[in-house]
């Protein structure tokens, strides 16, 4: 039962990116063409509420609920494994217009189509850890 | 108040609602990655036989996977409770126009029936166009080591510069499909 936040903070998170059109193939297109603001203002807001919000816990040592310090992992740096990796997912984001979160959210909507969008991105993801050694990291 | 629900929720609102999201997860302890899950669930469906890099502890995943399945949940509340029924996206007359061009008809859903809807199903170019989206997605979010989550807004909030490389490089895969390669698609 203490996991049950989780299916709660997931539920709003669903509704959000739903309510906010963040999850609509239409305004990936707009946001891919430059033609309104919407998802620029949505990603830059989260983004902008997010920078101080971090640097903040980070100086007061923040801790979770359960007092565990709240740990923010840096990222190793590499020029290939961003950028290839980057770029073939914003080919998919364009072509099946969700992102991971958006697919899920789509399905919940009665979407069929993002079923088989998921399977595909199962099938992306399990060719990634097979080939995953011979990649440029 | 509840009018307010009902309509689309302006991009103030969501943004803030996002970093709210972000900070829930932090509070519990967790970090912010939506496409962990994918990985999580090759490995339920035995991938784990194949690649070592599906051979971990999944169960430390449990929680993004309730996650998921909450955004699913969320996904059928917001479309069948919190939308008025006259609803359309109302995207700009400029998206509408070039759309129209490549031969999709102004909203009339929350995404193109004939792409993702029941229809679309019945035709098999449409099939792949779905599962090589998908599988773009999925392949190039675990290259990567994130996706919008995990690298626009948490790993851009903790000023990384590997995430800022990931959304340029989502950027530059985004523009080239939508300009590039969608006039050879449809």
């Amino acid at each position: 039962m203490k996991q049950i936040k989780f299916l709660l903070a997931g539920t709003l998170f669903g509704i959000i990116m739903f309510k906010s059109e963040a999850a609509s193939w239409y305004r990936i297109q707009e946001m891919f063409r430059f033609q309104d603001f919407h998802m620029y203002g949505i990603i830059g807001l989260a983004v902008a509420i997010g920078v101080p919000m971090v640097w903040f816990m980070k100086k007061n040592n923040a801790k979770d609920f359960s007092g565990a310090p709240i740990v923010f992992e840096p990222k190793s740096w590499s020029i290939s494994r961003y950028l290839f990796g980057g770029i073939i997912f914003g080919l998919g984001w364009a072509l099946s217009g969700a992102c991971p979160g958006p697919i899920v959210v789509n399905i919940g909507a009665g979407f069929v189509g993002y079923i088989i969008v998921l399977i595909g991105a199962l099938f992306g993801t399990f060719l990634y850890g097979i080939l995953r050694d011979k990649l440029p990291h | 108040m509840m009018d307010l629900i009902l309509q689309p929720w302006p991009w103030y609102i969501s943004g803030a609602l996002i970093a709210f999201v972000m900070w829930l997860l932090l509070y519990f302890g967790k970090s912010f990655g939506f496409s962990n899950n994918l990985r999580t669930l090759c490995t339920l469906c035995g991938a784990d036989k194949f690649a070592p890099f599906f051979q971990f502890n999944w169960k430390a995943q449990s929680w993004n996977l309730l996650f998921l399945v909450g955004a699913g949940l969320g996904g059928y509340i917001a479309s069948n409770f919190l939308t008025t029924p006259d609803y359309v996206v109302a995207i700009s007359e400029g998206t509408i126009e070039d759309l129209a061009a490549l031969g999709f008809a102004a909203p009339t859903a929350y995404a193109p029936p004939s792409q993702f809807g029941l229809e679309a199903l019945s035709s098999w170019q449409n099939i792949m166009i779905l599962v090589l989206g998908g599988f773009m997605v999925g392949f190039g979010a675990r290259y990567a080591g994130g996706c919008t989550s995990g690298h626009a807004i948490s790993g851009i909030s903790n000023l990384q510069p590997a995430s800022l490389l990931a959304v340029v490089g989502f950027f530059i895969g985004g523009l080239a499909m939508t300009h590039l390669i969608f006039p050879f698609i449809y």
